[in-house]
């Protein structure tokens, strides 16, 4: 059998709302992936640091308090410093579409906003760790 | 106690209805099956095919009663909006004090009775426009205040005296309420004539919204010490929101949301008692802050049994004597939770229905939200539609000429004696498993909270809760382009550099001095922090250099998360 697709979810910035990452947190965890979640108020170098040092398949950024853009990039940077390359970057939250194309440019997977089913959930993210294949 | 049926009546009432269901009911099921093998409100209360006077058989009359009448279940006042209309209190804030303090001259113009501030999120977890932690926030999500010059821009040319203001902050509320106060007394106001609200309800932030700074025990002394030091000095203001929204918006029931809200209430109430302070004298200016979600019948039901609890609570238990110790009061936002992105402008219908039940539930003041609001925070022209849709309700439908228009529904009346009993039972289960806060720290409240928004996301997914444009009638079509509420990138220099002009021009002797003080004041738990706070305000402390000395003593919260 494969080994668990290994998932860090994280909350950064300052805002507090957490009924989605939990909700996907209790989801993929139910879909049988080992589920680390750092909890709130997450900066980016601790996000990328704990990833890094978890040796996670993908990272999950949930934040809704609008700091996407400033955010992502300051991730980005951080994996290019570190080295690493194979780390599935996704995010979470309420964000306008425009944004959400944004940082799909710079490097995100997937942005799951509300609403996203829970299968539909778990199937994306299976999808987007096959498509990178083994390490 | 007197029933609304005698026995006999009520049996005979029980008979007639066995014999609708084997007879009418049975043979119209033959012919047409229903949609479901049973039905369930939102909350997962089971509801029944009709109801009749026998369902309310076992309440006694006088806990329906009378508006403006113990227990308060028809309402707080007896004309309500016969008299006036509910304030129509749309929050905002965003920017600076300057682009706030348009926004809500703005609404103002267009016939808002009230206002209420949205902080950015910097302000509510206490941190200045320039600490690390700010980057990329200040002014985004709410309007950035720093310091007493931020609050005098944003209420400009507002008079205070005319419309209330609610400042929705927590666990920096203190800070917040110093500023305000200084405002009033420099602009000459009487501190006993002033109305408004600060939130300062900071059990539901660990429990939902999430916004803490220091840990449990030092966070509930600071609300405990803005509750007594305004009823003091401040008799007309709310010192504190104690508030179901967040919690319901995390994800709770809305039997959660009302039983946890009361639960709440018990520990402050606990906790101010404490200080030696009689209930009737801070009891009057308690204030509440409740979601009106989806299910029409059974938000009005909520609103009804909370009135009814707080009634037994405050009179029962704590032992009031003054009516007005005993009257529910409350906020209402529709759900923002419920809205969606896809075909957003069916925002503006749910958002009407949720208004609508809140005002037959009888609130005091109502927030509306925006269609755009699972975008971004909402344009100026989101809000003017959602006050457009308080007006219409107030002003076109009539609904306010009778009050408690639901009063003696066999179905509403019914549910909320439900509603009641099951807030009791949970006050109590938390009671018997060691209180509030021990359970916070257990990750109880959390859990559960959790566990229905789960649940809820199952039910979406499944399709059990409908939600249009997501699980169902969902099109094709691209929904029309919006324009989502713009961030001013300069927003944080034009900030940071006001905060620094304070801090060059403050006494830096006195600011020393006052710091000094106030560690004093806040290691002596007998003390209030109140009035060295607005001195240091005054003398143009920032917020974070409250919040930071006070760090250095208290320490800061962070969470176990359970999920």
């Amino acid at each position: 059998m494969s080994q668990p697709i290994r998932v860090l979810l994280a909350k950064v910035g300052l805002d507090g709302h957490d009924r989605g990452v939990k909700i996907v947190a209790r989801t993929l965890r139910d879909a049988g992936m080992d589920v680390i979640y750092t909890g709130l108020h997450r900066t980016p170098d601790e996000v990328v640091n704990a990833a890094v040092q978890e040796d996670v398949d993908i990272l999950g950024v949930s934040l809704l308090s609008g700091v996407q853009l400033t955010v992502f990039p300051k991730i980005f940077k951080l994996l290019e410093e570190k080295g690493s390359k194979d780390l599935i970057i996704v995010a979470g939250g309420v964000m306008p579409d425009e944004d959400a194309e944004a940082i799909k440019k710079m490097g995100v997977a997937e942005v799951l906003l509300q609403d996203t089913p829970p299968a539909q959930l778990v199937a994306n993210l299976k999808r987007l760790v096959s498509e990178r294949g083994p390490r | 106690m007197t029933k609304a049926l005698d026995k006999a009546t009520a049996d005979a009432l029980r008979a007639q209805e066995k014999a609708w269901e084997a007879n009418e009911v049975a043979g119209f099921l033959k012919k047409a099956g229903e949609t479901k093998p049973a039905f369930f409100t939102l909350g997962d209360f089971p509801v029944k095919r009709t109801y009749t006077a026998a369902d309310i058989a076992d309440t006694p009359l006088e806990d329906i009663g009378l508006p403006g009448q113990y227990p308060f279940t028809r309402g707080p006042y007896p004309t309500m909006y016969r008299s006036r209309n509910w304030t129509m209190r749309q929050i905002a804030g965003f920017g600076t004090a300057e682009d706030t303090n348009k926004r809500f001259k703005f609404l103002i113009a267009q016939g808002q009775t009230g206002i209420s501030t949205d902080f950015d999120m910097p302000t509510l977890m206490g941190y200045d426009s320039d600490h690390p932690m700010s980057e990329g926030e200040v002014g985004r999500e709410g309007v950035a205040i720093d310091t007493f010059a931020d609050m005098e821009m944003m209420l400009e040319g507002i008079d205070l005296e005319k419309i209330s203001v609610s400042l929705t902050i927590n666990p920096s509320a203190w800070i917040l309420l110093a500023m305000y106060i200084c405002l009033a007394e420099k602009r000459g106001y009487d501190l006993n004539k002033i109305s408004g609200t600060v939130q300062a309800d900071i059990l539901k932030e660990f429990m939902a919204q999430k916004e803490f700074i220091f840990p449990i025990e030092p966070s509930v002394r600071i609300v405990r010490d803005i509750i007594t030091y305004s009823a003091k000095n401040l008799k007309r203001y709310n010192p504190i929101n104690i508030s179901g929204y967040h919690i319901s918006e995390a994800g709770s029931s809305p039997l959660q949301e009302a039983a946890f809200t009361m639960c709440n209430l018990i520990t402050y109430v606990d906790e101010v008692l404490k200080t030696g302070i009689k209930v009737d004298e801070f009891a009057p200016r308690l204030a509440f802050f409740f979601v009106c979600q989806a299910d029409f019948f059974e938000e009005i039901a909520k609103f009804r049994a909370l009135r009814r609890v707080y009634a037994k609570i405050m009179k029962e238990r704590f032992g009031a004597t003054n009516p007005e110790s005993m009257r529910l009061r409350f906020h209402c936002q529709t759900a923002a939770a419920s809205l969606t992105k896809p075909q957003y402008m069916n925002n503006v219908m749910r958002t009407s229905n949720q208004a609508l039940a809140a005002v037959l539930g009888g609130c005091q003041s109502l927030h509306t939200n925006g269609y755009d609001e699972a975008f971004a925070i909402p344009t100026e022209d989101a809000m003017r539609m959602a006050l457009r849709t308080q007006q219409v309700i107030a002003d076109e439908t009539n609904v306010t000429q009778v009050v408690d228009p639901l009063g003696g529904s066999y179905y509403v009346e019914s549910l909320t004696t439900e509603y009641e009993k099951r807030i009791f039972e949970i006050i109590d289960e938390v009671e018997k498993n060691g209180g509030v806060i021990k359970l916070i720290n257990d990750g109880w409240f959390q859990r559960h909270i959790a566990d229905f928004a789960y649940e809820t996301a199952l039910r979406k997914e499944s399709g059990e809760k409908p939600c249009i444009g997501v699980n169902k009638y969902v099109d094709g079509t691209p929904d029309p382009k919006i324009h989502t509420h713009p961030y001013d990138y300069s927003t944080a220099e034009r900030q940071i550099s006001r905060t620094n002009e304070v801090r060059k021009n403050r006494d830096n002797k006195k600011h020393e001095e006052l710091l000094k003080q106030l560690l004093v004041v806040a290691k002596d738990p007998n003390q209030n922090i109140m009035p060295v706070s607005i001195e240091l305000i005054r003398n143009g402390a920032t917020m974070g250099d409250l919040v930071e000395t006070l760090k250095t003593i208290w320490g800061s919260y962070r969470e176990s998360p359970v999920f």
